[in-house]
Formats: C-alpha cells, structure tokens, sequence
C-alpha cells in the first residue's frame, strides 16, 4: 500500500489498540487523523474527541495516492464504509487501512478480498462478478471472448462445490494456495 | 435465516461437534455467512442477546448456545485487530472481553495478561528486528516502482551480502583473530618447521628493489606481488600451534574446521530460506493449476503507487492472461500433431541439441586453452608491457565473461526452432545458461589442477608440481581473487558504458536503431545468474583466500547501488513479468547448485591434505617402530655386557670351602636360565668340582 501508509502502519502495534479506545490523543491517531483530515480539511473537524459523525464521500477518498493506481479502489472503498456507499467515517478509514496493512493476517485480508471482489453482494462471487474484476484488471483490453474463456477457466478452477459460481470457502481454498496473495 | 434453520434442523440432533466435520467447507462458510448476516444487521443493542435472539426459536436453545460458545472460544483467542467487523463492534467487543475479564478469578486474569503481553512482546520483537533489516526503505521504493519480481532479485543481493559478512567473521574470529592477538594475551606460536624438504619450501616472490608504481597497481589486480604474503591468501597460515596460558589452539585444525563450518552454514540458511517456496511449488504444478484464478485475484500489486507503474502492470497482467490463452491453444495444437510432423520436430530438436553441445565444448575448449596460456605467461615471468601482463593474468576471466555473455543470446535464437510452449522455452534457456555458467567455473578449476599436477619428468614427487607452484593453495586462490575483481569490474563497466549511453541514445535519438534497440529491461535471471556466479567463486576461494568473503561482501554491497541507480534511472519494467513466488525459489535452486559446485573443489583439496598428512602420519609410524626396535637391541646389548662385568667381578671373588662345591652344582642347575652363566661359571671353577662334561639337566636349559 505505499510507503507512507506503511510508515504510519508500522507504528499501529497491538498496543494501539487499547490506546484509542481510551483516548484520542495517540501519535498514531493523529496522523491518521491528519490524514483523513486532509482529504476534506472543511468537514473534518480537528477535535474528535466527542465522536462527530463526519463521513468523507467516495469521491474524495479516492484521490488519495495509495488508493489512486488501484483498478478496485471503489469497491475497497465501498466494502469498508459503513452505509455501503462507500462514505467513510474515521473509524472506517481506520478500519479499512488496519485491513490492508502488511502486518495484517491472511485470514483478514481473504475476508475482505471476498467482499471486494463480490460487486453483487450476495456473497458468492458469480461470472458477472468475475467479469467485472476482470474488465477493471485490464481495462476492457480483452475481447469479450477472451473475458468469457478466462472467467469460464477461473471458475472451472475454483469451484469446488459445482455450482457454477464461487462461495467464500472455494474463494479461500484458492487463494490458500495462490502464492502471489498478500500484496 | 431461512438457509441456516434448513442446515441447523440437520444438526440439531448432534450431541457433540466432530472436529472433522467442522472443517468441512460448507460448515465453515455457514459459520462466515452467520457471522456476516450478524454483523450486517442494524440491531447492536446488546452483544450476547443479540446472539442468542437472531434465532427464529426454531430449534433449541442448547444447540444455538453451543455454537455461540464455539464461535465466541475461535474470536476469543485471536487479538481484536484481527477480526472481521467494524470499528465499533470491535470496541463493543473490546469492553466486553475486558467485563469478561474482570469477571474471571486473578490467577486466570494474570495468566491471560501473560499471554497477551508475552504476544505483544513477541510481535514487538519481530517488528523491531524487520526495522533493522538492511535497505528496507530502498527495497520499499524498488517494489513501489517496479513491483515485486525486481524486488526478489535485491532481497536476493540482500542475503548474499549477509551471508558473506557471517562466513567473514566465522573466518576471522577462528583463524586470524588468534593470530593477531597471539602476542598481546601472552600467547606462544609455534610455527610449521620445514621438514617435508622441497615440499614445503616457499620462497618469497615480493618485489625488490626499485619498484615502479604500476606494478604495485599489477599486484593490487592480480593478487601476486606484495599481496601474496598477507593474510590474504593461504600461504601466509604457517602458524602451527599457539600456545596460550590456559589451551593450545591448533590453527590447522580449526582452519579445516571453520571451512567446514561455512559450508554447512551456507547451506542450512539456503534451505531454511527456500523451505516455503518449496513447499508451494510441491504443493501446486505451477504451470497450469490455478493460473487464472491466482493472476485475476491475486494479480494485482496492491503496492504500486505509480501511474506509469500501474498502467505497466495492467499490460503485464494482459500480456500474461493472453500467454496463458495462447498456452492452451498451443497444447491443443501440440495433442493434434500428426506422425510426420512430430518425426520432424524431433529430428529438428536433435540437431539443436548437438549444435548446442558443440558449442559448449568450444566453449570449455578456449577456457582450457586459456587457462593453460595464462598459467605459462605468469610462470615464465617475462615481463612485456603492463597492459598486455593484466591481460594475460586475466585471460581466463575475459574468456569466461565473453562465453557467458554470448551463449545466452546464441540458446534464445535456437530455442524458437524447437518448438516448445512459450513456459518451458524460457525454463530451457535458463536451464541451458545456468549450466554454462557453472560448468566455466568448473572447466577453469580442471585445468589448474591439471596444470598444478603435471611436473617434467614423470610423476610428481610431492604429489604437486613444486617447482612452478611453490604454494599451489596461494596460486588457486589468486586466481579466484582475480575473478571475483574482474567479474566486479565487468558490472561496473557494463552499466557505466553500456546501460546509460543506451538510455541517453534511445531518448534523444529518433532513428530506427534506436527504436529497434528500445529502453532497457531488467533481466532478472541474468542478473540472479551473474551473483550465483560470483556467490560460487566466493565459496571455492574461501578455503584459500580467507579474506575473500570480505572482498565479496563489499562488492555486492557496490553491486546493489549500482544496480538500483540503473534501475531507477534506465530501465522499464519487463514486460514478461517473472513472478515473485516463483522467482525466489528458482534462485535459491540455482545458488545449491553453485553450492554443491563450490563443495567440490574444496573437499578434493582437503582430501589431498588429509591423505599427505595421512602418509606423514604412517612414516612417522614406521619411523617410531624401527626406532623402538633399535632401542630394544641395544637394550639387550647393555643387560649382556652388564652380566659378563658381574661374572668377571665374582670371578675375582675366592672359594675354598666344601660347601661351595655343592653350591656350585645347585647354583650349575640354577645357573640353567642363561647358557652364558653356565659357561662362565664351569670354566672358571675348579677342575676336581666339576665333572668334565656339563650336566645333561643344565644342557637342557640352553
């Protein structure tokens, strides 16, 4: 996720955790809070220390330069915020970059890998959902033949239980032995 | 809900829960799925009612709050910053486990602190330990930039140049730190004696008189000169023993021992490393299964933060999906060849082949030949120009160099004539180049040996040629000295003259060649293969240049600058991507081999030592025996002279009495035991006493 969020992130020990939910005043917070303030500096209020409800639209969070190059940055977005429009509170934006962070568990990261790659949500991963990760991969280069022998080839790959579309067990069966998962 | 009540009134009769029915998928999922639905819910009152009442009161309470507690023992366990839910049901979570906390008795409180802190301090230890790692913000960049292929081959250089500091600071501690602080901790050294005669005679090759300042430049580069009697090289451990207050350290023996040592090293910390590419590679074939599935999810490089980076990646992704088309198109070409054409294909390949094994032999031929020219030029000792003595020093260096860097363009030109899947083209060709370069190592250390056990006249007297190589370990490790500084100043040399003019004409040029030519791409397994190869000479040349893996650690340490600054600054990404999981363990497959390689020579020459040390060992044996039974002779000698001056004495001695002359007879019996008792005794006695003829008993003794 760049460097600088790997900057920030390598301070979020365990330790941080019981520190904010006692207090707001934390290093750590307030970079991230620096952050978050930055994308929209006019409805991001310094003090957060009474728990505003504040949410920074979509548009905004995707101009962030971690998030700017990424083909799925909506649907990170979305997966992450509260209200599945993808407007994130400061607890979300902390969620979301805690979920991404290097040092975060594999486990952690297939949950919501599933949820990413889900566009539909009905928590199967089904050839329209494929094909829509695939057209944002490659920004719609392929032929749609092309696209539907891939995502045919994918499927046929992964489906364990035979129904033609992909639950989270065969989506974590795959990705547990998919070498290149964890960037 | 509908769905789970369908599953539970299936289970519901169960008493216990199987643990291997509860790793079935379909039970894991619905565990996800109830997880999910839960937290997806607008109702977050209170979190254990909440549980219990998303039941419609279907089924019993007892089956649900077994589940519950199951589902609440798997969260418990695992630190809040990694479960699957929101920012608030975390800290909901959060203040209910520390209720629960308090709840429980102190000792179970103080245990669970334990654990928790022992945890914590675990992961602070681990993350404090990857902070120290060297270049960890360059190597961020490279892999921001150019993505995570690239970023294998500097971990790669990374944990060469660690290797070498430790095999360095084996060397020094156990084999020249004694040395050195011999004298101020009161130590005594005893040096080897030059007792194997013309063997062990080393005469100094140092430089006097006048020496003009390129021949102190020639040294520096050749290893010979002033640098011969140093520790840099193997002759200069003529120490045998040093004796300090306490021990006796046996330089010898530890010297044998630290080699050894490294080796082993080297290859526990190789193994370790791959271990986990290993088993992923075992596990899965890498060509086919889950190919698709692995690039469309796990495809995209969450790190790259560049657009021009980005819109690379996106095209190496569809370059990628596209081979992976035309893969399967071609096996199905390849299922539906006919008789004919698969006869020809083979004969094709044949030919290649054998066309590829002369080339080879061409190769090793003008290695050999080389070699051979080199060694003569530097023993005949005339001295033309300075110029042409470097070359001729370095003469099997640039034959190497020049070998390997032509072949691998000659293997990709012959390999699209055989006919194989794009996959395993590439995997033959390096399989080719690795051989090659390895094999030069080989074929160059073949002919030193040869040159070195080759005398005049028949077979060698000390089993090496003493005459031309007073000290053949110096000799051999001066030849990997050179090679290490040439292969260094090749790579300095080829970026400086080769990379940056072809950046600067590719960018300000517009003719065809230019375009033809394009920017520069960095080949990865060219580049693994150029550090394998100095990697190998490092470990042959420990054994004798014991300051080699210093000069190794140094110039990788260069090599990695260098390399980055070209990177950033000429290259573009490869548009054959070479993916990361793959790479890691292709590169240490190849350094085990340099490994098994570096094994050879070194155990060959410590053989030889071992066996002369062997056959020194047996004469001095036989020495030892023929001297003990020289010692027992003149043993004998002395007890017998010693008895006769007894005899003598008591001969002096008079005897008059009757009584003696029984003695006589008692003491003639008696006196059996030696013949020269008896005879002395009866000759010397009186005629009337002694019967003429000795005493059939007292013969018998004789």
């Amino acid at each position: 996720m760049g460097n600088l969020i790997n900057h920030v992130m390598s301070l979020l020990t365990p330790h941080w955790w019981t520190c904010v939910m006692s207090r707001w005043c934390s290093v750590v917070c307030r970079r991230l809070h620096g952050r978050y303030r930055e994308l929209a500096p006019h409805l991001v209020p310094l003090d957060y220390s009474n728990n505003p409800d504040i949410r920074v639209p979509l548009t905004l969070i995707v101009t962030m330069p971690e998030l700017k190059e990424n083909p799925f940055r909506d649907r990170i977005v979305e997966t992450f915020s509260e209200d599945g429009q993808g407007n994130l509170t400061f607890n979300d934006f902390v969620d979301m970059f805690s979920a991404l962070c290097e040092t975060s568990p594999r486990e952690l990261k297939t949950i919501y890998a599933f949820k990413i790659y889900d566009f539909n949500r009905d928590n199967f991963i089904c050839k329209e959902d494929l094909q829509r990760t695939l057209n944002k991969l490659t920004k719609g280069e392929l032929t749609p033949e092309e696209v539907t022998l891939v995502c045919d080839k994918a499927i046929e790959e992964a489906d364990l239980d035979g129904d033609t579309k992909l639950s989270f067990a065969d989506f974590e069966n795959m990705i547990s032995k998919a070498p290149d998962f964890l960037r | 809900m509908e769905v789970d009540s369908v599953f539970f009134t299936d289970r519901s009769g169960r008493g216990s829960s199987n643990p291997l029915l509860d790793q079935l998928p379909s039970y894991q999922s619905l565990l996800y799925r109830r997880k999910s639905s839960i937290a997806g819910t607008k109702r977050r009152n209170s979190s254990r009612g909440r549980l219990g009442s998303s039941g419609s009161g279907k089924w019993g309470v007892s089956t649900v709050s077994r589940q519950e507690e199951k589902q609440k023992g798997q969260t418990e366990q695992k630190p809040i910053q990694e479960l699957a839910k929101p920012m608030a049901e975390k800290r909901r979570h959060n203040t209910q486990r520390m209720a629960e906390a308090r709840e429980l008795s102190s000792w179970s409180q103080l245990r669970q602190r334990t654990r928790r802190n022992l945890r914590r301090l675990r992961e602070d230890g681990q993350e404090w330990l990857s902070s120290m790692k060297l270049w960890r913000g360059d190597i961020h960049l490279i892999e921001g930039m150019f993505g995570t292929g690239i970023l294998s081959y500097f971990s790669f250089l990374r944990f060469l140049v660690m290797l070498n500091l430790i095999i360095f600071l084996l060397m020094f501690s156990f084999v020249m730190l004694p040395i050195i602080i011999a004298p101020h901790a009161s130590g005594n050294i005893t040096y080897n004696l030059n007792d194997g005669g013309a063997c062990t005679n080393y005469p100094s090759s140092a430089r006097r008189g006048l020496v003009i300042f390129h021949e102190h430049i020639t040294d520096l580069l050749s290893g010979g000169g002033f640098l011969e009697r140093t520790y840099l090289f193997y002759g200069y451990y003529k120490v045998d023993k040093i004796h300090f207050p306490n021990i006796t350290y046996n330089l010898p023996l530890a010297y044998l021992l630290v080699t050894v040592a490294y080796l082993f090293l080297s290859l526990i910390w190789i193994v370790k490393r791959s271990a986990t590419g290993f088993k992923r590679s075992l596990v899965q074939d890498e060509d086919r299964f889950q190919s698709f599935c692995n690039k469309i999810f796990a495809g995209w490089d969450f790190c790259i933060t560049n657009e021009n980076a980005a819109k690379l990646k996106r095209s190496s992704l569809l370059y990628e999906l596209r081979t992976d088309l035309e893969e399967e198109r071609i096996k199905q070409k390849i299922a539906d060849r006919t008789r004919k054409e698969k006869c020809r294909i083979y004969l094709i390949r044949i030919i290649l082949n054998l066309f590829v094994i002369g080339v080879l032999a061409g190769c090793f031929y003008s290695i050999y030949i080389a070699t051979i020219f080199s060694q003569e030029a530097q023993v005949d000792k005339i001295k033309e120009n300075f110029i042409v003595d470097l070359i001729y020093e370095y003469l099997p260096s640039i034959v190497i160099t020049l070998a390997n860097f032509i072949t691998p363009l000659l293997f990709s030109v012959i390999i699209n004539y055989e006919d194989y899947s794009p996959a395993f083209e590439i995997r033959f060709t390096l399989m080719r180049c690795v051989f090659m370069r390895l094999t030069s190592i080989g074929v160059l250390l073949f002919t030193l040996w040869s040159q070195i056990t080759t005398c005049d006249d028949g077979p060698c007297t000390c089993g090496y040629n003493e005459l031309l190589y007073s000290c053949w370990e110096t000799r051999v490790g001066q030849e990997m000295y050179k090679l290490t500084i040439f292969d260094f100043i090749i790579i300095v040399a080829v970026t400086i003259f080769v990379e940056f003019p072809r950046k600067l004409i590719v960018k300000h040029c517009d003719c065809g060649l230019a375009k033809w030519w394009g920017q520069q791409e960095f080949a990865i397994p060219q580049n693994v293969l150029e550090i394998v190869y100095g990697q190998t000479i490092c470990w042959i040349g420990t054994f004798y240049s014991p300051m080699l893996p210093a000069i190794c650690t140094m110039k990788y340490f260069f090599i990695f600058y260098i390399k980055k600054v070209s990177l950033v600054n000429n290259c573009r990404p490869a548009t054959r991507p070479f993916r990361a999981s793959s790479s890691n363990f292709f590169f240490l497959a190849v350094l085990l081999i340099g490994l098994a390689l570096a094994c050879l020579p070194v155990s060959v020459s410590v053989a030889h030592l071992a066996m002369f040390y062997m056959i020194a060992l047996a004469g001095a044996h036989k020495r030892v025996i023929k001297q003990l039974r020289e010692q027992l002779a003149t043993e004998g000698r002395d007890k017998h002279f010693l008895i006769q001056k007894l005899c003598q004495a008591q001969m002096s001695l008079p005897i008059k009495s009757p009584v003696s002359k029984s003695q006589p007879r008692s003491s003639r019996s008696g006196s059996g035991r030696s013949p020269s008792y008896h005879t002395s005794f009866s000759n010397n006695f009186d005629e009337g006493v002694f019967l003429a003829h000795p005493h059939p008993d007292s013969s018998t003794h004789v």
